[in-house]
């Protein structure tokens, strides 16, 4: 897929972070005055493996053009376990996505700590920059929305 | 009667096409459905049933109805534009021509449903005559004859041939030009089509008591509790029918507005006219009931008599568990002595 | 055979219905039923007897009294993972395991330009079909269902008894169509599924059949989840409901293959549980839903060395 060429354009990135770590992450890149994307929709979820399979392609149908699931890393998750559960969910769910065609670099999932502010603003960096190259979501948005 | 030659068929749809939206039984991914005939289409006239029958081309499955933007305090409506342009539906079969028929008695009754008055007015439709019918047929209990369709415009294909003869003025403007033919020309088909219909298996089914005398003693028959058991409740039945025609209105956040559409529903639905105070067809049951009574009995008792089935057998041909109303009306039905 | 052994068992007090099937109004309509000792003469079990009858048991369980279920090799998986499930009692349970030899599917028949049948009769490896037109012979193995060429082996897992022989039907590798998606361009497999899912008429009937669809409500049946359940209003309506509806089923779909048979349209949508499956055995090992009551699934099972969701962007396949 080619850079997009609608000059105005630039993507949607929806970010589903984990209250206990990205979330704060995420505030304390803000805090640190270190910035990311304002394109970049943070949607906070009690545990990263609440992300619902169907959130993803919510997502998708409003508008996201990128959707990325950040939690505690493996091992730290305030449940102790739900991030393996997720990330076991997420790889399937990616890999279907990328089965039925759809390009698989719109979605990623990146382990990010409270502690990890820099992590979390270049993270978002980085992938609001594979979105932009990718261009507009066509193969999965609603066009009902689009109007 | 006029005549074309099957070789010239493709020049007569890109001839149509030229001013008219085409639609006809195209194969795509393995199965055929009537769509919207491009160039290079494969146009199966073979295929006796498609999956969907043809109402879809005057009561689509989904159809915008009204949408609504919303912009601070305002509300702005914008009501669908029902169609306006001319379109031809063509090999369409004798069962579905009757359906178009039952679907009018619901539709063109007031108040009048403008979506789809707009395409009755604006569609010609051309019929097939059924070269060879197939064992789930059985139209000859409704009194459709395979051999001599309805509509606009009647064809058969004989040998290398397909005869059309025009049935009401929309046709004749449709088929003007063509060759003549003889009027006789297609008689010895329609002979060999009535032979084969006379000998379907279910061709001559005993349908007395399915009226609305008899409503109570159908409606409470105890068969209905086995005869429901094995339904998945799933909506094929109902898809491919040809004459259900229930829909529903729904309505889409789309996140700026609403888009009101509507969709068909199926009886045999849980949410089917689902309302407030929870649905009054709590079981299976009830559903599966309420989908053959309509057909057999509500129907012909508020319209002559007129059955809501049009024995094209796609219910026999596609229910996932063998359950159909060929089951239906023997298990229920008064017991056939042939 | 059978009819005489499932009279016996009711009659030493085993059971006291029995889930089998009984034969339609056509030579080849076969649909799932209950009988009692007093209808059990209609009781049929042939080559056309395809459907998975476990997931009725389901509605049988808050009865009282004990069933015997008829159960071919395939099904027997399916059952098992209703009990994982703790949807069947097996307790409340007689399975008894029949024997298959692939199951007969009309549509193919029909495919091939058979038209009109009205009689099938087997012969060995072929089948006489009668028809309104005449006589067809056709090579059997020509007119299995789909799901019968991926055939999970001829050992009924976990049943009370076996009556009856089995054979396996298997043709070829029943990953060499995911694999074959695997290898194209995103293009070319968005293609495909565009074309496939395109036909789809919502009609639930994939999701109905399944036995591992068994929530008492499903997320599309609720109208406040904003899902409309009845319509496939767009393409993306489309995908969502064939992504979940296959993500919900991974790690309890055992391959039963009932989605593919009974879906109108033709839409190979086990193609979309092989995936899940095919992922499932290369990144955590490989499993069979099904082959024994009790199993933990992949999908609510970890390690904590499982591979991290980046490597579905680093696998082979063409690149996005």
């Amino acid at each position: 897929m080619s850079v997009n060429e609608k000059k105005d354009w630039t993507p949607t990135i929806v970010a589903f972070c984990c209250n206990w770590c990205s979330y704060a992450g995420a505030d304390l890149a803000g805090s640190g005055r270190m910035s990311y994307p304002a394109n970049v929709k943070i949607i906070r979820i009690p545990c990263s493996c609440r992300l619902n399979p169907m959130f993803v392609l919510r997502a998708f149908q409003r508008g996201a053009d990128g959707v990325i699931l950040c939690g505690c890393h493996p091992g730290d998750c305030h449940y102790s376990t739900g991030n393996y559960y997720a990330r076991r969910r997420m790889t399937l769910l990616f890999s279907m996505l990328d089965y039925l065609g759809i390009e698989r670099s719109r979605t990623r999932v990146e382990w990010v700590s409270a502690a990890e502010g820099a992590k979390f603003a270049a993270t978002m960096n980085d992938f609001a920059k594979t979105i932009t190259e990718l261009g507009e979501n066509k193969k999965l948005g609603d066009l009902r929305c689009k109007e | 009667m006029k005549k074309l030659a099957l070789s010239a068929l493709n020049a007569f749809y890109s001839k149509i096409s030229e001013t008219k939206t085409l639609i006809a039984p195209i194969e795509s991914a393995g199965q055929v459905d009537f769509g919207v005939w491009s160039e290079g289409a494969q146009v199966r006239l073979d295929v006796l049933k498609t999956v969907k029958s043809a109402k879809g081309a005057f009561f689509p499955q989904v159809e915008d109805m009204v949408r609504f933007h919303v912009q601070g305090k305002n509300i702005e409506i914008d009501p669908a534009e029902v169609m306006d342009e001319d379109f031809v539906i063509f090999g369409v079969r004798a069962c579905d021509a009757r359906s178009f028929e039952l679907l009018d008695r619901v539709f063109l009754s007031d108040p009048v449903d403008p979506f789809y008055a707009a395409r009755r007015a604006h569609g010609t439709v051309v019929t097939l005559a059924c070269g060879e019918p197939e064992e789930t047929c059985f139209c000859t209990n409704f009194g459709i004859d395979a051999a001599d369709p309805k509509g606009d415009v009647s064809a058969w294909i004989v040998g290398e041939a397909m005869y059309l003869r025009a049935n009401t003025e929309k046709g004749e403007a449709l088929i003007e030009g063509l060759d003549d033919a003889e009027d006789g020309a297609v008689g010895e088909t329609q002979a060999s089509i009535r032979a084969i219909a006379e000998k379907l298996p279910f061709g001559r089914l005993n349908l007395t008591g399915f009226d609305g005398d008899h409503l109570m003693e159908r409606f409470s028959d105890p068969k209905w509790a086995e005869l429901s058991r094995a339904c998945l409740g799933c909506g094929t039945c109902t898809f491919v029918c040809p004459t259900c025609q229930c829909y529903d209105v729904r309505d889409f956040d789309t996140g700026n507005g609403i888009q009101r559409y509507r969709c068909w529903d199926s009886c045999m639905y849980s949410d089917f006219t689902l309302m407030a105070h929870g649905t009054n067809r709590p079981t299976q049951l009830e559903r599966f009931r309420q989908r053959f009574m309509h057909k057999l009995v509500y129907f012909p008792s508020n319209n002559e008599g007129l059955y809501s089935c049009v024995g094209c057998g796609r219910c026999l041909a596609k229910c996932p568990q063998g359950l159909h109303i060929v089951k239906v009306i023997k298990a229920l039905g008064v017991k056939d002595n042939a | 055979m059978i009819l005489e052994r499932v009279r016996a068992l009711m009659s030493e007090g085993v059971a006291d219905r029995v889930l089998g099937w009984e034969a339609g109004e056509s030579a080849y309509d076969r649909t799932p039923a209950f009988f009692n000792s007093e209808n059990l003469d209609n009781l049929k079990y042939d080559s056309f007897c395809g459907c998975n009858v476990s997931k009725y048991l389901v509605a049988e369980m808050p009865k009282e009294g004990k069933i015997i279920a008829l159960i071919k090799p395939c099904d027997s998986y399916s059952l098992n993972q209703l009990c994982t499930e703790h949807r069947v009692n097996r307790e409340k349970v007689f399975a008894l395991g029949v024997g298959c030899r692939g199951k007969i599917d009309v549509e193919k028949l029909r495919a091939m330009g058979v038209k009109g049948i009205t009689d099938i009769a087997e012969d060995g490896d072929m089948l006489k079909v009668t028809t309104l037109y005449g006589e067809k012979t056709v090579a059997r193995r020509d007119a299995l269902l789909d799901k019968c060429l991926c055939c999970k082996g001829k050992e009924h897992k976990g049943v009370d008894e076996v009556i009856g022989e089995s054979e396996e039907t298997t043709v070829g590798d029943k990953f060499g169509m995911v694999a074959k998606l695997e290898a194209m361009t995103p293009d070319e497999r968005f293609a495909f599924w565009r074309s496939e899912l395109s036909k789809c008429i919502r009609c639930n009937a994939c999701r109905n059949v399944c036995p591992a669809c068994s929530c008492v409500k499903c997320v599309f049946d609720n109208p406040n989840t904003g899902v409309a359940n009845k319509a496939a209003a767009d393409d993306f309506e489309e995908n969502m409901f064939h992504i979940i509806r296959a993500f919900h089923v991974a790690g309890r779909c055992t391959d039963c293959g009932e989605c593919s048979r009974v879906c109108p349209q033709g839409i190979p949508l086990h193609l979309l549980n092989r995936k899940f499956i095919k992922d499932i055995n290369e990144l955590y090992g490989d499993y069979q839903a099904g082959e024994e009551i009790g199993q933990r699934h992949p999908v609510i099972d970890f390690t904590k060395a499982d591979a991290e969701p980046s490597v579905v962007h680093q696998r082979g396949g063409a690149k996005a």
